[in-house]
């Protein structure tokens, strides 16, 4: 599946027939997929399709047990997600890891604070920070009034590109999205859509995680189909449609009985 | 900025005004509160604006106004310190029993003090950390002990409730130059324990907006998992503040003891609260994540004028009560409001 681009640079982030057992249960096996510089790749599967189990893997949140994880092109085993951090591989959880109380810049730079001077005497660089959030968030195409507003005032949507920003900011290459569009509504997913190409197309690897086929076609450059914890297959986009991607993860046969089912009552 | 795409706003945040923003400020509440009780206790009372009268509602202000900001650097951070109040009594004692039953040099008792302050606060942090339970009641437990103990260890060693004779020990004198001494000013008989507290009240405040560990302090009070998440030593962060609460204990306790020369049993029982209130007045919410030093200063300000300023009116003291709790109920109500302007969501 990667042939293609076997010639070019290797990818950021590949997986090769990657898999993860706790114990007696095979969470995931058999799943293969890449993120290339400027791709996105869409993860999707109905709930229990082992999609938490993959990007644990990814984040090095957990080490895997079979097969093989390649960052650009070399063999790698994650022991934290440090690790992966440090190889610019970035995710962001549903939670955001914001504090709603905090303006958006202090939320911005919290736990890398910038400083100035030096020991007992060292302080926040204000004007740096308030500056450099701005530009980073006006990257990403969010044009903040006042970046000293809490972060709890912004939208959904704004509040995760914001972290989206932050990842990018601090060295991210690729960026895995945990759900990003689960909790919103159908305006906010739309904000959060365009983020996602936004930092696509500044050269962002991105691995967009959902179980909306509406909402990974738009975006998506490659397709991962995940089902009880086993890979149904990676697409390109020109070889699915939603609406064979929605049947696969529902599981064509079971959603014509369903409708069957319906039907009759 | 020359992007063409359009501001992305939502059409549902309305701009804020001027008022907003100047609400956003969590002191703003308890500076109109005090201007409004000194105005009314300097027209209707003939002591309270003459230099000795003002001196002594400094002071008065000064002693709850460095435990108030303590404590509040604490609730900014989420936890909570009932064991203040009586911590200022441990630390008293300690050096008097030290000094005047076994003769321990006053500076090494004062050191003394000190360690015995910060590890009480350390381990305050240390349990409400490693348990995980609310440190209102871990702290309710310290302070129980705390005054079992100062009462119980001072009646086996002195016979007494009290600590007598401090004035005699070598070296009270110099030592009362840091803690008890006063100079003039302003034709103001000024009390150094004002200077500690507006020393402390900057340096907090500098601390709070300034500092990396400033940043931390609001961040493990306002979301503690956000914060581990991107790096936050949370542990450190709550260990300090708990120790900055009981060496802020310590200070006061000097201040006391050095000012008045003895020191009882019973000093500093019930004055928690007081604390918690004066941070709360000045906009420290209860939940953690939100406050300031300032506001704690001027929450002590409003209780130390309307402490002196109902003596100096002839009125019940018990008023004083009634009046703080009036006082507590409308600050929590403002603090409420300004949450819901600032339009904190979840």
């Amino acid at each position: 599946m990667t042939d293609a681009q076997a010639s070019a640079d290797p990818p950021i982030l590949e997986v090769r027939d990657i898999g993860k057992t706790y114990g007696s249960i095979l969470a995931l096996q058999g799943v293969s997929a890449s993120v290339g510089v400027g791709e996105v790749l869409c993860v999707l599967g109905d709930n229990g399709a082992g999609k938490s189990t993959f990007i644990k893997i990814l984040s090095g949140a957990h080490a895997h047990t079979h097969g093989k994880l390649l960052a650009y092109g070399v063999e790698r085993t994650f022991g934290s997600p440090r690790e992966a951090l440090d190889l610019g591989i970035a995710t962001v959880y549903q939670d955001l890891a914001v504090v709603p109380l905090m303006p958006v810049w202090r939320n911005f730079f919290l736990g890398s604070e910038l400083t100035r001077g030096f020991g007992p005497f060292s302080q926040l660089d204000v004007k740096g920070m308030r500056r450099i959030t701005k530009e980073e968030l006006a990257k990403m195409g969010i044009d903040l009034r006042d970046v000293d507003q809490p972060i709890g005032t912004l939208s959904g949507g704004e509040r995760q590109s914001v972290a989206i920003a932050r990842a990018v900011y601090f060295g991210a290459k690729v960026v895995i999205l945990d759900e990003p569009t689960s909790a919103l509504g159908v305006k906010q997913a739309g904000v959060v859509l365009k983020y996602i190409a936004q930092a696509r197309d500044r050269g962002l690897g991105v691995v967009f995680i959902t179980h909306n086929p509406h909402h990974a076609y738009p975006v998506g450059d490659r397709f991962l189909l995940l089902k009880r914890g086993t890979s149904l297959g990676d697409f390109k986009k020109s070889e699915i449609t939603i609406e064979e991607m929605t049947k696969l993860m529902a599981g064509g046969a079971e959603l014509d009985a369903l409708a069957h089912d319906l039907a009759r009552a | 900025m020359t992007r063409t795409a359009p501001a992305v706003t939502d059409e549902r945040i309305k701009p804020a005004g001027l008022i907003i923003t100047l609400l956003r400020r969590p002191e703003v509440g308890a500076a109109v509160a005090a201007l409004a009780i000194f105005i009314f206790f300097s027209v209707s009372t003939q002591a309270f604006l003459t230099p000795a009268g003002v001196a002594t509602w400094l002071y008065s202000a000064s002693l709850f106004g460095i435990m108030a900001v303590a404590v509040a650097l604490l609730m900014i951070g989420g936890e909570f310190d009932l064991s203040a109040g009586a911590m200022v009594g441990t630390t008293g004692l300690i050096v008097g029993i030290v000094t005047t039953e076994w003769g321990v040099n006053i500076w090494l008792a004062l050191v003394i003090a000190l360690a015995i302050a910060l590890a009480i606060g350390a381990a305050n942090a240390f349990v409400v950390m490693k348990t995980g339970l609310p440190s209102f009641i871990v702290t309710l437990a310290t302070f129980f002990i705390l005054q079992g103990v100062n009462l119980a260890v001072t009646k086996i060693i002195t016979g007494t409730v009290s600590i007598q004779g401090m004035s005699a020990v070598p070296g009270f004198d110099a030592v009362k130059v840091f803690f008890g001494s006063s100079f003039a000013l302003l034709g103001m008989d000024v009390k150094i324990s004002i200077v500690w507290w507006i020393a402390l009240t900057a340096l907090a405040t500098w601390i709070l907006l300034r500092t990396r560990s400033g940043n931390w302090i609001f961040a493990v009070g306002g979301q503690i998992t956000s914060s581990r998440q991107v790096g936050v030593p949370v542990m450190k962060v709550k260990m300090g503040l708990f120790m900055t609460t009981a060496g802020a204990g310590w200070l006061v306790g000097m201040l006391q003891l050095f000012d008045v020369s003895t020191v009882q049993a019973t000093t500093g029982i019930g004055q928690e609260f007081i604390y918690i209130i004066c941070a709360v007045v000045g906009g420290c919410l209860l939940t953690g994540g939100y406050g300031s030093a300032i506001g704690a200063a001027l929450g002590a300000l409003i209780y130390g004028m309307t402490l002196q300023g109902i003596v100096f009116a002839q009125w019940d003291n018990n008023w004083l009560k009634a009046f703080l709790g009036g006082m507590l109920l409308l600050a929590v109500l403002v603090n409420l409001y300004v949450r819901r302007q600032a339009g904190v969501r979840s």
